[in-house]
């Protein structure tokens, strides 16, 4: 399989950014920018990483069912990251976490019929002075109310 | 940029630079003393620059506390072997979220300690290790080493001195174990995050298999100030043996939570009342985690201390990766003792037996007692079962879950009690702290 | 001379080489330390926590799989904070584990219940729901149950640092996490069960034992593996005359714990519902069953009127019958059939390497060189596939002493994992690709060289040229195929060789017809056939031929014969075996089958009808007339009787036979492939990556 000219780039440069025969380095980076471009860790990139970086399948699979955050299956659009631990939820982390489940109609690594929203209950994402938070895919939302969560789902409904 | 307002009482020498237009940028680092430290170094014989850093009294900020100059001093620098610095950047400690913005407000400051520590045990090349989550702070790592190179402080022959030094960015992807040092490294490798038997100790045997200066993301960041200002004017800002200032990451029940730089030793409750504008809403303070939910819980009553590693350690808990998370007096310690556990239990690798099979009983446990289906023998048992991990497990993990754990059940052991079913339908008044 | 360091343990005052790791330190001293992880000759874990020790100044109690002995250390083993943490360790190990022992396969012999028994953690305190998985085929030998599984690593260290095969590994985290094979669900592997015999616990069980017996039903029998020419010890549980399972976990042979899938699995040829169970006569055209006594009578009438009108007689022997049988078989060819015409499938050079060192001692590795010479050279071979314990020992010396390995092959083979230097050479232009490599081999300190059948004749002659013009010490392994093929050499089963390898013209004889040319001869007036298929690859020219065929399958041979014997097996009889080094170890009879014969006793029977002297039909007896009249053979007995291999040493002045290079051909088969008991072998033959095939890496 063949990745965009720009992921195609990054892998170029990042394989040489390690000791020439430690290629292998470099297989985490690549297994999540390729998660994030084609949407999950499918075979085909399983595949494609095991030819590339010279690393059997199963090799892969010990790495990517060891991290939380390489996936098999595809996530929405749109990745609600919910932190419910101690600061967090200290300041009402768990009930956001609730309200979303709710409003989403989802569980958690639920994904919405549509596609566009998943939701996760995530570990601390180093958020804690500025509690509660959230990742929605990579970004961070600080000091979450439930009204600002409503008005945040609009807009990405809206942006899509 | 910054998510919270300076406070007044900040001493501010790694976070000098935070909040000044363009922080992140090369020409406001040159401009505000930056890679002077690291000139410097340039002149200096190595094995100064290491004796520097033992002056400064700068101990590990990652959590364990070491010494970072007697660290650096492991590197058997005689080796034909390449060396290796890495910084620690896989943030996760619960409570602790200052390394993401020394990162994100001065990302020149972490290359440049790289460049100092390199320059100490003769690397040529460096990693940052970040947090998968962490994936815009990538982006201004990766724009602050491409402006680097561009201006000669990174790559071949830096400032003509024939030194060489490359720096790379290297995501994890979702892993608290990683932050132990000897997992990172594992991690850094392409594998799973699983610590290594230890010794060998990375300063002979880490990345790659090399020597490695290892440290977390806030020590490095210390550095160029010890050697633009000496040692001993670093050492002088904190307690004996605990050199300098540390970012404390105040979270909880406090008014004005936020990322604050304090001299070590700075007193908890003053850092409470003051920095952090007291307990929400005028309640009274109950407990706090002193340093990351690792470290062992203080009642109100024992939180007059002083926060540096000495001290803390002395008051029965850890000054750790200095998250303070504060809890008034209406936390649920119980769903407090689960929340912490939940954490250990996902994030434990699996590799060794008690901490595997521990945490997830501890959590079983601790869950079935907050919904109030305990038995009055599983208090006693989750602290036997603590004990039972503590101190033998294969990484500081189990200890991390343990310590906690028995510290809750102990001193909030009738909040524990309340929770068990009642056989008798006997109406007793809650115990309220 | 090894640094000696001084520690106590338990009080007792230990003095072990420096590097020396405590829980070894504390096994030289008699002081068991529990552990499940810590596997000898395997990489260090600290997963298990069960060797927790004191260590004097130690602020906690250490590992003592990786502590290191150091000079004045104190230790204690067994002190009741030990004691309570090894209970503790057991206890976090129980409360997940499914305590099925009533059903399990590994009751009665599960470390884990060994420990528990040991240290108690009786009781249970756990009362969640445990975390359960289903459990798993990984193939058709291979069962995995997660929850069963305590995670000491064991299984994926032996595959991938004792085999290089990589098919375990380690999938998903904290307590879900699992054993995983490498192709999703299943395995794609050597499938040689090294992996559930290394297990303590049962969670990897074997296809072919599983639910079948409880351990302490079985009798264990240690004898010598039926099939490839590498001798390994394996041992055969038996319970009512079967065969229920094969391994070696007492290490008890020259193989260590190490098996194939042969050795492990490939046992149930003996149990085929196609064996043969009585004689054979041909009546009208078929094949019709007959007692022992008939057709024992008409053979002997039959050989008697032949031998009586100066008629042909060609004798074709086995790669697979003992030495005794062997050594028997030529007897009776050249004294009571009066027969030259005698030899065998010869599947490598070895009458040649024999020549070519001829006046020299020593110069045949043993398995044991294999696991002890600093640099060695394999040509025309993949060893993994066809070799299986022999590539298992060179691994092991890399792995352990950083063997220096070289490999000449026309493919790519398992040993370039780790080979110092690897040639790819076509076939036919081995030895040019061997010389090419003079300089570096002439760095080594001592060499073994290990040549397949692509090295024959003139050319093995050249190769010894070769390693004697290195200049130094140079060992030799000329590969053969098959259980005794080397013993089929050894004891004569040459036209022109008497056994030990001396001319038959010492016995006034005239060099007899080797097999193409017995097969060819169109006027042969007999053939028997012991142990042998060779009309498999080429018809019989003599149409008129008496054929006698010893065996226990209904071969292509045997549909061909006028008398079929009904053959007892390997694992059937005692006797000895040579191995490809030239080894020799004793067979145990494990079980009987009904019907069948030794060929031993089929040669007494029909030396018997005939009339003539052959000498007892008694293995013992037989070796002890081996030992006085073979060279090399005068072997000590007692380490036979211990189960020990006892290496052979031909010693004699040139061979002077005739260089017949094209007589030689290894059968080319694969790790799952084993001429005729292969073809009978259910296990062999269920899995998915049977047949398979050389040099693919």
């Amino acid at each position: 399989m063949t990745f965009s000219p720009e992921l195609e780039a990054k892998f170029a440069r990042l394989v040489t950014h390690y000791p020439p025969g430690r290629e292998r380095a470099a297989l985490i980076p690549m297994l999540l920018f390729a998660q994030d471009e084609v949407g999950a860790i499918t075979p085909e990139v399983v595949q494609e990483i095991s030819r590339r970086l010279k690393v059997s399948p199963l090799e892969i699979e010990e790495v990517v069912s060891y991290y939380s955050m390489l996936h098999k299956e595809p996530r929405g659009r749109y990745h609600f990251q919910v932190c419910t631990n101690i600061s967090c939820m200290l300041l009402g982390g768990a009930e956001l976490f609730e309200y979303l489940k709710e409003k989403l109609g989802i569980d958690n690594h639920g994904v919405t019929p549509d596609g566009l929203f998943s939701l996760e209950e995530v570990e601390c994402i180093g958020a804690c002075s500025w509690a509660p938070a959230l990742q929605v895919n990579y970004d961070y939302h600080h000091w979450v109310t439930r009204e600002r969560l409503d008005r945040l789902i609009e807009d990405l409904r809206k942006v899509s | 940029m910054l998510y919270n307002e300076p406070h007044p009482l900040e001493v501010r020498v790694l976070t000098r630079r935070f909040g000044l237009p363009n922080s992140q940028s090369i020409d406001t680092y040159l401009a505000t003393d930056g890679y002077v430290g690291f000139r410097k170094a340039l002149e200096m014989p190595p094995e100064r620059i290491i004796e520097e850093v033992k002056i400064s009294n700068l101990r590990g900020r990652g959590g364990a506390g070491f010494p970072a100059g007697l660290k650096w001093s492991f590197v058997p620098r005689e080796s034909p072997k390449p060396k290796y610095v890495v910084v620690n950047a896989d943030e996760g400690e619960p409570g602790t979220c200052k390394d993401r913005v020394l990162m994100e407000n001065d990302p020149h400051q972490l290359l440049e300690g790289m460049l100092i520590a390199a320059r100490a045990v003769g690397a040529e090349t460096g990693y940052i290790y970040i947090r998968g989550e962490y994936r815009y702070i990538i982006e201004i790592l990766d724009r602050a080493i491409e402006e680097a190179y561009a201006r000669g402080y990174l790559g071949r022959n830096i400032l003509g001195t024939g030194m060489n030094f490359d720096v790379y960015t290297h995501t994890g992807a979702g892993s608290y174990e990683c932050g132990e040092e000897s997992a990172l490294l594992e991690s850094l490798e392409g594998k799973r995050g699983q610590p290594r038997i230890r010794p060998p100790f990375p300063a002979v045997s880490g990345a790659f298999g090399c020597p490695t200066v290892l440290n977390n993301v806030e020590t490095f960041c210390a550095v160029p100030a010890i050697l633009r200002d000496g040692g001993a004017a670093f050492a002088a800002l904190g307690t004996p043996r605990n050199g300098g200032t540390r970012l404390f990451a105040l979270s909880g029940h406090v008014n004005r939570p936020g990322v604050y730089e304090l001299p070590m030793g700075f007193n908890l409750l003053r850092m409470i009342e003051e920095v952090g504008g007291g307990i929400r809403g005028g309640r009274k303070l109950k407990a706090v985690i002193p340093g990351g939910t690792s470290c062992p819980i203080l009642k109100a009553e024992e939180c007059d201390v002083a926060m540096d590693f000495d001290s803390v350690a002395k008051a029965g808990s850890m000054l750790g990766s200095g998250g303070v998370i504060v809890m008034d007096e209406t936390t649920d310690m119980v769903k407090v003792a689960v929340r912490v556990m939940r954490f250990y239990q996902h994030e434990s690798c699996g590799w060794c037996v008690p901490c595997r099979e521990g945490t997830i009983w501890l959590r079983k446990i601790l869950e079935r007692l907050d919904a109030g289906r305990g038995q009055p023998s599983d208090i006693d048992l989750v602290a036997e079962i603590s004990r039972n991990m503590l101190g033998r497990t294969f990484c500081p993990l189990g200890d991390a879950a343990a310590m906690p754990t028995i510290s809750y059940v102990q001193k909030f052991r009738e909040e524990f009690e309340a929770r068990l079913p009642k056989k008798v339908a006997v109406e007793t008044p809650l115990v309220v702290v | 001379m090894e640094e000696l360091v001084k520690l106590t343990i338990d009080g007792k005052q230990v003095e072990v080489p420096a590097g020396t790791l405590v829980i070894n330190a504390a096994k030289a001293a008699g002081i068991e330390i529990p552990a499940f992880c810590y596997y000898d000759g395997l990489a260090l874990q600290a997963a298990c926590r069960m060797c927790l020790v004191e260590v004097k100044k130690a602020p906690k109690l250490l590992t003592a799989c990786t502590l290191v002995a150091q000079p004045g250390m104190v230790v204690h083993t067994e002190t009741p904070a030990v004691v309570e943490a090894r209970k503790a360790m057991l206890e976090f190990l129980l409360t997940n584990h499914p305590l099925d022992c009533p059903v399990c396969d590994k009751g009665g012999e599960c470390e884990l219940q060994d420990m528990v028994f040991r240290y108690g953690a009786g009781e249970s305190r756990f009362l969640e729901q445990k975390v359960h998985t289903e459990e798993k085929q990984f193939s058709p030998l291979v069962y995995f149950d997660a929850p069963r599984c305590i995670l000491c690593y064991r299984c994926v260290r032996i595959c991938d640092e004792g085999l290089g095969v990589k098919a375990l590994g380690v999938v998903h985290r904290g307590v879900y996490t699992e054993i995983g094979p490498n192709r999703g669900d299943h395995l794609e592997c050597d499938e040689c069960g090294m992996c559930i015999d290394i297990c303590p616990v049962g969670a990897l069980t074997s296809g072919r034992y599983r639910y079948k017996t409880r351990p302490w039903e079985m009798q264990h029998v240690g004898t010598i593996c039926a099939h490839c020419s590498n001798g390994c010890k394996t041992t055969l549980g038996v319970r009512n005359d079967a065969i229920i399972r094969a391994n070696n976990r007492d290490r008890s042979g020259l193989n260590g714990e190490f098996l194939c899938v042969k050795g492990r699995f490939g046992f149930d040829f003996v149990e085929h519902p196609e064996r043969l169970r009585t004689p054979l006569v041909r009546e009208g055209g078929e094949l019709r069953p007959v007692n022992w006594m008939q057709a024992v009578a008409l053979v002997a009438r039959r050989f008697e009127e032949i031998r009586a009108r100066g008629g042909r007689i060609g004798v074709i022997g086995s790669n697979r019958t003992t030495n005794e049988e062997n050594y028997c078989l030529q007897k009776f060819a050249r004294q009571v059939l009066g027969t030259n015409h005698i030899d065998h499938h010869r599947t490598g050079d070895v009458v040649a390497l024999v020549d070519a060192l001829a006046g020299r001692t020593g110069a045949l590795a043993t398995t044991g060189d294999l696991y002890r010479t600093r640099a060695a050279l394999v040509i025309a071979a993949d060893l993994a596939q066809q070799q299986p314990f022999l590539a298992f020992q060179l691994r092991a010396n890399w792995r352990h002493h950083g063997l220096r390995l070289y490999a000449v092959t026309p493919g790519p083979v398992r040993e370039e994992q780790y080979a110092v230097r690897s040639v790819r050479c076509r076939p036919g232009e081995e030895l040019a690709a061997v010389e090419g490599l003079a300089a570096e081999l002439k760095g080594e300190p001592e060499l073994v060289i290990l040549f397949g059948d692509a090295v024959k004749g003139e050319l093995v002659h050249r190769l010894v040229a070769f390693g004697d013009s290195l200049g130094i010490p140079v060992k030799y392994v000329c590969l053969v195929d098959y259980a005794n093929s080397r013993g089929a050499a050894d004891m004569g089963l040459l036209p022109d060789l008497l056994p030990g390898y001396r001319p038959v013209a010492e016995a006034g004889l005239e060099r007899g017809m080797a097999l193409p040319e017995i097969l060819a001869a169109p006027d042969l007036d007999a053939l028997w056939v012991v142990g042998a298929n060779p009309l498999k690859d080429a018809p019989l020219a003599s149409t008129a031929a008496f054929v006698v065929v010893q065996d226990l399958f209904l071969t292509e041979t045997a549909r061909r014969a006028d008398v079929v014997l009904p053959a007892a097996s390997a694992y059937e009889k005692t006797g000895t075996f040579t191995n490809v080094c030239g080894e020799i170890q004793q067979l145990r009879k494990a079980i009987d089958f009904p019907g069948a014969k030794t060929d031993l006793e089929i040669f007494g029977l029909l030396a018997r009808a005939m009339r003539a002297e052959i000498g007892p039909a008694n293995p013992e007896k037989v070796f002890e007339e081996i030992r006085a009249t073979v060279p090399g053979y005068n072997v000590a007995l007692p380490v036979l009787a211990a189960g020990g291999a006892a290496p052979s040493s031909p010693q004699n002045g040139r061979v002077p036979v005739e260089w017949r290079p094209e007589l030689i051909r290894s059968a080319r088969d694969t790790l799952f492939r084993s001429g005729t008991l292969g073809r009978y072998s259910q296990a062999l033959n269920s899995v998915t990556e049977a047949p398979g095939e050389l040099y693919r890496g």
